[in-house]
């Protein structure tokens, strides 16, 4: 499961929403619960969980093909693990969106996916506004057994904004 | 030297984010890698010996593969290692 603060989920959702029509791309820093010590296991275990506890933005530096393809320069990746490891976080996934198509990953996402154990992000942006956020977990051992599973998404909401949202619900009700 | 390791190869570090390890050479702090932890030497370079294309080196700021002596370029205690490998995909449109 892939768990997030509503504050960071609304954020990468919004970036999406920034970058239109273009693809948006960045990184969760967190930490992957119960994977300290045996991160094997933890990686291949359902009970696995990505904590994410601070999202960073990234640059796309696809500017040939922004609209349909992402990459995050590896030197912009350096200083973002650089800075997860001074926050005492890992990079436990990346997100980036699909501009005016499903939030699916593509043959090209899984080609590309070489960070196994970690979650992928990948938001559905229509004609401008955020749709669809979904999350697959790259499980494996390597490029030969490597696949991607859909990935149960936990938003974590602060109590007061829960008790506002129930609020308005019962006042709509 | 101290080299650090991404998310998803600590599996075979024993969970550590970075290592110390010495060597003259990037070739060098390599081997003496792949000697201290041999499950990570298929994960960092193909049947061939070849670094794989996905997988990033960085000594200090720089792409080992922009050095004018790449992989042989010489290393000493304080330089830093880091192993990255790519984040790219997209649509198929």
């Amino acid at each position: 499961m892939l768990r997030i603060q509503y504050a960071d989920y609304e954020a990468l959702r919004a970036h999406g929403e920034e970058t239109y029509p273009n693809e948006c791309c960045g990184v969760l820093l967190g930490k992957n619960i119960a994977g300290e010590s045996d991160r094997g296991a933890a990686m291949n275990s359902a009970a696995a969980d990505n904590m994410v506890q601070q999202i960073v933005r990234a640059g796309n530096t696809r500017t040939d093909s922004a609209h349909n393809r992402y990459n995050i320069a590896p030197q912009e990746l350096v200083k973002i693990q650089r800075q997860a490891r001074g926050l005492g976080l890992d990079i436990v996934g990346f997100y980036h969106s699909h501009p005016d198509h499903p939030a699916q990953w593509s043959t090209t996402d899984f080609a590309e996916a070489h960070w196994l154990g970690c979650s992928y992000i990948i938001t559905s942006i229509e004609q401008g506004k955020a749709a669809t956020t979904n999350s697959f977990l790259l499980r494996g051992t390597g490029e030969d057994d490597k696949k991607f599973e859909d990935e149960p998404i936990q938003i974590d909401i602060p109590a007061n904004l829960a008790a506002t949202a129930a609020q308005n619900q019962k006042g709509s009700a | 030297m101290k080299i650090h390791i991404p998310t998803p190869l600590r599996t075979y570090t024993g969970g550590l984010e970075t290592v110390s390890i010495s060597g003259a050479t990037v070739d060098g702090v390599f081997q003496q890698l792949t000697v201290t932890y041999p499950e990570l030497k298929p994960h960092l370079f193909t049947s061939e010996g070849k670094l794989r294309s996905f997988v990033n080196v960085y000594l200090n700021d720089d792409d080992i593969r922009y050095l004018e002596g790449k992989q042989d370029t010489a290393v000493n205690d304080t330089d830093e290692l880091t192993i990255i490998p790519s984040i790219a995909g997209g649509t198929n449109l």
